[in-house]
C-alpha cells in the first residue's frame, strides 16, 4: 500500500482511505510521508487547501521566517488576494497546523 | 532518451525524497538547505518550489560569460503556463492610449522591426532572499535567481511607436500566457513606465543566447528590460497596452515594492506612494563564484578569488577584495567588458603562505559611483540584498 500510495504522489495524488482508526492512522501517516510535511492534526486540509494553488516546498521553506501572526496574513493574503476557498474554520485549524508545525521564528 | 513525462516524475521524485545537498553559496549567512530538481529542458536546478516552478542555478553554473539557456534561472508566481506554439503566437498591442491597435505575428515581429541584441543580467528582484537576517516570508532564493545572457528581439519602442503613442500616455502595461488555477486569483500582469518602455535597450525578446527562448524563460517571446529586475520581464508575453493612467492590479499596487526613499534607483513616480514604491533598477552587486565557503586552500599553490560584478547599468567601475577582515582591499582584475547592462567577470590571486582560516570579502563599485553596502537596508519583502559578501576557507 505504502508503495502504491508513493506511486499516486508522485502523480501528484493524495490518496487517503478510509478504514479502522488503527488503519487510518497509518494512512496518514504514509500521506504525511509523501507530502513531505509533519503528520499532526490539521495536515489534511492544510494539504488539501495550499495544493490547490502551488506545492507544499514552500511551507517548510518558509518556516524559518514565520511565526503565529506571519501564518495569519499568509493565510490572509491566500484567501482575499489570491481568492483561495477556505472557510473561517479552515482558516483557523490550518493556522494551527502551521503555527505548531512550521513556525520557526520568534513571536 | 527520457519521455517528458518520465523526466516530470524524475524530479518530483527529486522534491519528494529530499535528497539533500550541503549549501555551496558564499555569504556569511548559511543558505538554505538545497535540493535538485529537473524541468523538461533544462539541467538539474536547485528547486525551490515545484509548482508554480522557481528553481535556481547552482553556483558552478554562474562561472560562464553567458549562462546557459539549459541552467537559466525559472521564476513564476502562477501554475497555468501553457506551452505556447510560435506559430499561432500573436501579440496585441492596444490600450487607451494607443493610435492605432496592432496584433502581431512573430513572423511580422521578425521582420518589421530592427533586430538587436543586448547582453544583460536578467536578476530576479528576490534573489538572496533566503540570506536575509532576519529572514523573511517568499521563495528562500540564495545566489542564483540570476543569469546572464545575451537577447536578441526588437525594440519596444518601434512596435510602440508603429501604432502610435497618444498624447497623455503613463504606463505600458504588459501581461503574458501564464494564469491561475483559481478565476479570483489575480492575473501577473505589470506596467512600466513610458520613458523606460520607450528606452532603446528594452527589448521584445524572441532568442536568448543565439536561440529561441526556452519554454521556461518564456517561449515564444518576452520583455527584456536591461538594468531593471526580472519581474518587468514579462514572460510568455501576450498583450501590451498603452494607458493614460496607472496600472493599479495586485502586482503593481500590492507586491515588488520597497519602503519609498529607502533604496537608490529609477523612480516609478505614477506609482510611488509616501510609504511605498516599485522596486526597479538592480543595485550594484557581486557574487563570490569561487572558491566557495568551506574550501580547503593547499598551502603555497596557487590560488584565486574569482566571480561576477554588475549593476542597473551604469557598468562596472572596480571590483576589490578584502583577505584581512575587510580592513583592507585590494582591486580585482577585470574580464572582459560584455556590455554596460551584463556582468563583469573579476579574479584576484590569493595568498596561500600561511596556513590558517581566511575570510575572503569582494565589494564592487559602480560607474555611477554607488559601492555595495556592508549592512543590509532591511524590507518586508527581502528586495535588494547588496551587501558586500565573504566566504571563509582554510588554508592547509
Amino acid at each position: 500500500m505504502r508503495r502504491i500510495a508513493r506511486v499516486l504522489g508522485r502523480c501528484g495524488i493524495i490518496v487517503f482511505a478510509l478504514g479502522s482508526a488503527g488503519a487510518q492512522a497509518a494512512e496518514a501517516a504514509a500521506a504525511a510521508e509523501i507530502t513531505g510535511l509533519k503528520d499532526a492534526p490539521g495536515h489534511d486540509l492544510t494539504v488539501g487547501r495550499c495544493i490547490i494553488c502551488h506545492s507544499l516546498e514552500y511551507i517548510p521553506s518558509n518556516a524559518p521566517a514565520m511565526n503565529r501572526a506571519a501564518w495569519q496574513k499568509t493565510i490572509q493574503k491566500m484567501r482575499e488576494r489570491f481568492g483561495a476557498p477556505i472557510t473561517d474554520d479552515e482558516a483557523k485549524q490550518i493556522l494551527d497546523y502551521l503555527d505548531a508545525n512550521y513556525s520557526g521564528k520568534a513571536s | 532518451m527520457l519521455t517528458r513525462r518520465e523526466l516530470l516524475l524524475a524530479g518530483a521524485g527529486t522534491w519528494l525524497s529530499r535528497r539533500a545537498r550541503a549549501a555551496d553559496a558564499p555569504g556569511v549567512t548559511a543558505a538554505p538547505q538545497d535540493s535538485l530538481g529537473t524541468l523538461p529542458g533544462k539541467q538539474p536546478l536547485i528547486q525551490r518550489a515545484f509548482r508554480p516552478p522557481n528553481f535556481e542555478t547552482p553556483l558552478a553554473d554562474l562561472a560562464a560569460p553567458f549562462t546557459s539557456n539549459d541552467v537559466f534561472f525559472v521564476r513564476y508566481h502562477l501554475t497555468v503556463i501553457p506551452w505556447l506554439d510560435a506559430a499561432s503566437w500573436r501579440l496585441k498591442v492596444g490600450g487607451a492610449s494607443v493610435r492605432q491597435p496592432l496584433t502581431l505575428s512573430l513572423a511580422e515581429l521578425k521582420s518589421g522591426f530592427e533586430r538587436v541584441t543586448i547582453a544583460a543580467v536578467n536578476q530576479c528582484s528576490g534573489n538572496r532572499r533566503g540570506l536575509f537576517a532576519p529572514r523573511v516570508p517568499g521563495v528562500q532564493w540564495a545566489n542564483g535567481a540570476m543569469g546572464n545572457a545575451r537577447w536578441t528581439g526588437v525594440r519596444l519602442r518601434d512596435v510602440l511607436n508603429k501604432a502610435g503613442v497618444a498624447a497623455g500616455a503613463l504606463e505600458v502595461v504588459f501581461a503574458g500566457a501564464d494564469s491561475a488555477v483559481l478565476p479570483q486569483t489575480p492575473n501577473f500582469v505589470k506596467s512600466l513606465p513610458l520613458e523606460r518602455a520607450l528606452d532603446e535597450s528594452t527589448l521584445i525578446a524572441f532568442e536568448m543566447n543565439g536561440q529561441p527562448l526556452p519554454h521556461w524563460n518564456g517561449a515564444p517571446v518576452r520583455l527584456a528590460v536591461p538594468g531593471w529586475t526580472g519581474t518587468y520581464w514579462m514572460k510568455h508575453l501576450t498583450d501590451i497596452r498603452i494607458e493614460p493612467k496607472a496600472f493599479d492590479g495586485f502586482w503593481m499596487k500590492s507586491a515588488y515594492r520597497l519602503p519609498t526613499g529607502a533604496f537608490p534607483g529609477a523612480r516609478f513616480a505614477s506609482q510611488e506612494t509616501p510609504e511605498t514604491t516599485p522596486i526597479t533598477e538592480i543595485l550594484v552587486n557581486s557574487l563570490i563564484v569561487g572558491p566557495v565557503a568551506g574550501a580547503r586552500l593547499k598551502r603555497g599553490e596557487h590560488a584565486e578569488v574569482t566571480g561576477k560584478a554588475w549593476d542597473g547599468g551604469a557598468g562596472i567601475a572596480a571590483v576589490e577584495v578584502s583577505v584581512d577582515g575587510r580592513r583592507s582591499w585590494r582591486e580585482a582584475k577585470l574580464g572582459h567588458d560584455l556590455g554596460r547592462f551584463a556582468w563583469r567577470d573579476f579574479r584576484m590571486p590569493v595568498d596561500t603562505a600561511r596556513a590558517g582560516p581566511l575570510e575572503i570579502a569582494v565589494r564592487a563599485r559602480s560607474r555611477n559611483g554607488a559601492q555595495q553596502p556592508d549592512k543590509l537596508t532591511f524590507n518586508p519583502s527581502g528586495y535588494h540584498d547588496n551587501i558586500v559578501q565573504a566566504v571563509s576557507v582554510e588554508v592547509a
